[in-house]
């Protein structure tokens, strides 16, 4: 029972920290609307400034007066990237300042490697606070009560300043109603600014605090990150008790997890997360979301159209050329090429329900990784013949899809994608910790195809001919009464029931069709390179997918495709140098700044604007 | 004239404030009725009871004779209902015929087949039904463009798609200009006549209404203070009373 106890308090002084972190997202959330993925790199910042000016400043008052600072500066860098990055941005879609925050991630995980280096910070201890006290016989760290001390003051100060305030009035009011407040003389850019600023300090605070207890190193934003968003997705997106509430929730688990259940640690938090969400589709405390705002970027979509003569041409001399590569092409620019089909097709498939039918996914890689494994089992396990385990891949996936839809159909927006993203972390938790079957990250090797296809060519003209068909078959059903019902389901959900369409029914067939097709793309994926590992199911995995549908623009029928195509090309470029990361981070920031239409839309546009055929040209 | 709508005792609530109380009406077979009342008086939130995308706290909706309280929207349509709303809620990025075109895919029963292209598929009837609202030159524009006024109408075209026996219009001429609306009622009133369509639909315009209704219902504060011809609205002492503070009411004589 002692023992319990003492578990519970570490479990609430881990809280502390995740509380912090937490309530900084919701706060940004619930103002800005933004969901920041980056908030982890801020909590990441605060670890690494803290321990900096830990070394620096000495004593009681440097360890303390280091947290203090370390909260500032961070804040300080919170409103430098918001002004930069997001201020440009706030009327987009919400699609676009997600990848506009993951750009943000990459930029300072560089910049965290070049200023810090790679190796790992131990925290220093608090200085008065290194023993333990002893609770009930049970050693418990010092540091741990005294934290748990501290939070419910820093709850307290919050809320009051949320709540009793006249800025706190003004933040509630612009959760509420931006625009209400806008034109009540409130520079909402500058609210928006200090709110994130804010956000952007709690979550450095989060960072120096738990320092004794952690330490600093560049996985910190990554690991984190999910944690963080099943607290806020649990508690209620924008509540600040909500968000202390599954804090001590999630960390009380963990703790007892890693003590009673050590195989599924990583499972328990999302499985949490997925049955408030079943039970509460809003969290614990959250309220429903007033039809989420979607603003628009540029023209409005235009209607879709068939490709016309000259496009079917490019189109058909694009498939000889693939056609016709092997007999010039050397073997790694064919493996180069079976690369970017899969990856095509695993994007198209992402594309055709996020551009038709406005699902966000974040989880879109549990298909692609599930099509993957499921075939890799079969062939592992027995010995199946790779042309039947080959067919297990999509079924697989559609299946999965059919099982992850149904629960998450139900959501929209962010719910939606946040629950896509809690489902596919259970898969990779199953396929990472269940090492009996799936040998965890060992991986599954020796997956190869049959003999007549083992040849680098033969599996090229089979990448091709599934691959791009897979990609013509989703073209096609774009085009189709039921691409079209899935659109409509998007445009004005509203009209839509009221004309007899089922618009969750429809969504939820896209979702699996988009499944089987992910699933496809795997099974092609884990025959070419003869093994498959959990990495393939990762959140990364996933975000890969989304900016890439992003990069070639969601508004186009082929961005997912081309988006494929440019980023498989410029991954194999920039890997090479030192700090891609921050490279990419750029490119996919700017991007979002100055062309939010993507790769083909801008081109797209750039293409009317020269043949002059406007239609507002026309009147 | 059979009754095609029949509503009964209709209520809801909020945490205890009754927006509608206890609303009883009908609309006969062909007829042309119109729902006023000052803002807040429940028309809206009886609108959306009626067509199923609000649920009554208590009383009953019957279309033809059958109950249809509480079902859903897209059921109520299968039924026969059609209905356009206040902000109209068609698809930006689809072109105008397309946007009936989707509506006749439904009415077809066609939602779920993937192999003929979408924009092939009715596209003579859809040509059809612009025709009946004008629309038909602006066919291949896209939706995302067109002027407010034609998005109504066009909206009109989709509600009639699948020939129904009764067509709810919430406020079919917020928004446009003078002409325009008198131009839109006209429309209507000669669907009605021509089809045998009965229309329900609520109005600000106090000019829309008397010139076009048949007969004109009044909701105030949730409940239902009037129900007759123009001239019996127009004699109703309640009535005067809520909307000029016991004055005269639309004079005939205030066209001259």
């Amino acid at each position: 029972m002692a023992f319990l106890f003492a578990q519970f308090l570490t479990g609430l002084a881990n809280a502390s920290s995740l509380f912090l972190v937490a309530s900084g997202l919701s706060l940004i959330f619930g103002v800005t609307r933004i969901v920041n993925f980056a908030h982890g790199s801020f909590y990441m910042l605060g670890a690494f400034i803290g321990v900096t000016l830990m070394e620096l400043l000495p004593g009681h008052v440097g360890f303390w007066g280091a947290i203090l600072l370390t909260g500032l500066a961070v804040g300080a860098i919170g409103a430098f990237v918001e002004m930069v990055v997001l201020r440009p941005i706030y009327r987009a879609p919400e699609l676009f300042q997600l990848v506009a925050t993951f750009g943000v991630i990459l930029v300072i995980q560089d910049l965290a490697l070049m200023i810090w280096g790679a190796e790992d910070r131990l925290g220093p201890r608090a200085p008065g606070l290194r023993g333990v006290w002893r609770i009930f016989g049970e050693p418990v760290p010092k540091y741990d009560i005294v934290i748990i001390a501290i939070t419910p003051f820093i709850l307290f100060a919050l809320w009051y300043l949320i709540t009793r305030t006249r800025v706190g009035v003004l933040v509630r009011a612009a959760t509420q109603d931006r625009e209400m407040v806008g034109a009540l003389g409130v520079n909402q850019a500058w609210l928006f600014t200090g709110v994130f600023a804010l956000g952007s300090a709690l979550a450095g605070w989060g960072g120096a605090l738990q320092l004794p207890k952690g330490g600093a190193d560049l996985l910190m934003d990554f690991n984190i990150i999910g944690a963080v968003f099943v607290v806020v997705v649990i508690g209620g997106m924008g509540s600040l008790p909500g968000a202390f509430i599954a804090a001590v929730l999630i960390s009380v688990l963990n703790v007892l997890g890693v003590t009673y259940l050590p195989q599924s640690t990583l499972v328990l938090m999302f499985v949490v997360m997925a049955v408030v969400l079943i039970i509460r589709p809003y969290g614990l405390l959250g309220r429903e979301e007033v039809a989420g705002e979607h603003g628009q970027v540029g023209a409005p979509e235009t209607p879709i159209r068939p490709y016309g003569t000259t496009g079917q041409m490019l189109v058909i001399a694009l498939l000889a050329l693939l056609a016709a590569l092997p007999l010039f092409a050397d073997r790694f620019l064919l493996i180069l090429m079976i690369d970017m089909v899969v990856f095509a097709l695993f994007a198209a498939s992402l594309h055709f329900i996020l551009g038709s039918g406005g699902l966000v996914s974040f989880g879109h890689a549990a298909f692609f990784g599930g099509g993957a494994y499921a075939a890799a089992l079969l062939v592992f396990h027995t010995d199946t013949p790779m042309e039947l385990a080959f067919l297990f891949a999509p079924l697989a996936a559609g299946l999965l899809a059919l099982g992850i839809g149904w629960f998450c159909i139900r959501l929209t927006g962010v719910y939606f994608a946040m629950l896509t993203l809690a489902f596919s972390q259970l898969v990779w938790s199953l396929a990472f910790q269940w090492r009996e079957v799936t040998r965890g990250d060992d991986g599954l090797v020796n997956i190869w195809p049959s003999p007549w296809l083992s040849g680098t060519v033969p599996y090229y003209y089979f990448t091709l001919a599934l691959g791009i068909g897979g990609i013509l078959v989703l073209r096609h059903i774009i085009h189709s009464p039921f691409g079209y019902a899935l659109r409509a389901g998007r445009d004005s959900p509203r009209q839509a029931e009221a004309m007899g369409i089922d618009v969750k029914r429809i969504q939820f067939a896209a979702f699996a069709l988009a499944g089987v097709m992910a699933g496809l793309a795997g099974g092609i994926f884990v025959f070419s390179k003869g093994s498959v590992f959990p990495t393939e199911l990762e959140i990364a995995a996933s975000f890969d997918a989304l900016i890439v549908v992003f990069l070639g623009g969601v508004k186009t029928l082929a961005g997912g495709v081309v988006g494929a195509g440019f980023m498989t090309v410029a991954e194999d470029w920039l890997t090479r140098l030192e700090y891609w990361r921050l490279v990419l981070g750029l490119v996919i920031i700017a991007v979002v700044i100055i062309a939010p239409e993507g790769i083909v839309g801008s081109l797209r546009r750039l293409w009317t604007r020269l043949r002059g055929t406007d239609e507002e040209a026309l009147q | 004239m059979t009754e095609i709508l029949r509503v009964e005792n209709l209520k809801k609530s909020y945490d205890g404030f009754l927006a509608v109380n206890g609303v009883s009406f009908a609309v006969k077979q062909g007829e042309l009725k119109a729902l006023i009342g000052p803002n807040g008086a429940g028309k809206s939130t009886c609108f959306n009871m009626l067509m199923g995308q609000l649920k009554p706290t208590a009383g009953e909706v019957f279309f033809d004779g059958a109950r249809i309280t509480g079902k859903r929207p897209r059921e109520i349509w299968r039924m026969g209902v059609g209905r356009t709303f206040q902000i109209t809620g068609t698809y930006q990025s689809m072109t105008v015929i397309e946007n009936v075109q989707m509506a006749l895919i439904s009415h077809h029963r066609r939602l779920y087949s993937v192999l003929p292209r979408a924009w092939k598929l009715y596209r003579e009837e859809a040509f059809e039904f612009l025709k009946t609202v004008s629309m038909q030159d602006q066919a291949d524009r896209p939706c995302s463009i067109l002027a407010y006024g034609d998005l109504k109408r066009l909206e009109l075209a989709i509600a009639l798609t699948h020939r129904p026996r009764l067509l709810l219009m919430d406020e079919p001429t917020a928004g446009m200009a003078p002409t325009a609306r008198v131009e839109l009622m006209q429309l209507v009133a000669d669907i009605v006549s021509e089809q045998g369509v009965s229309v329900l639909f609520t109005e600000h315009d106090m000019d829309v209404v008397f010139a076009h209704a048949h007969h004109i219902m009044v909701l105030n504060r949730g409940e239902l203070i009037a129900d007759g011809s123009a001239a019996e609205v127009r004699a109703n002492p309640q009535v005067q009373e809520v909307y000029l503070g016991g004055g005269t009411l639309f004079k005939e004589a205030s066209h001259a």
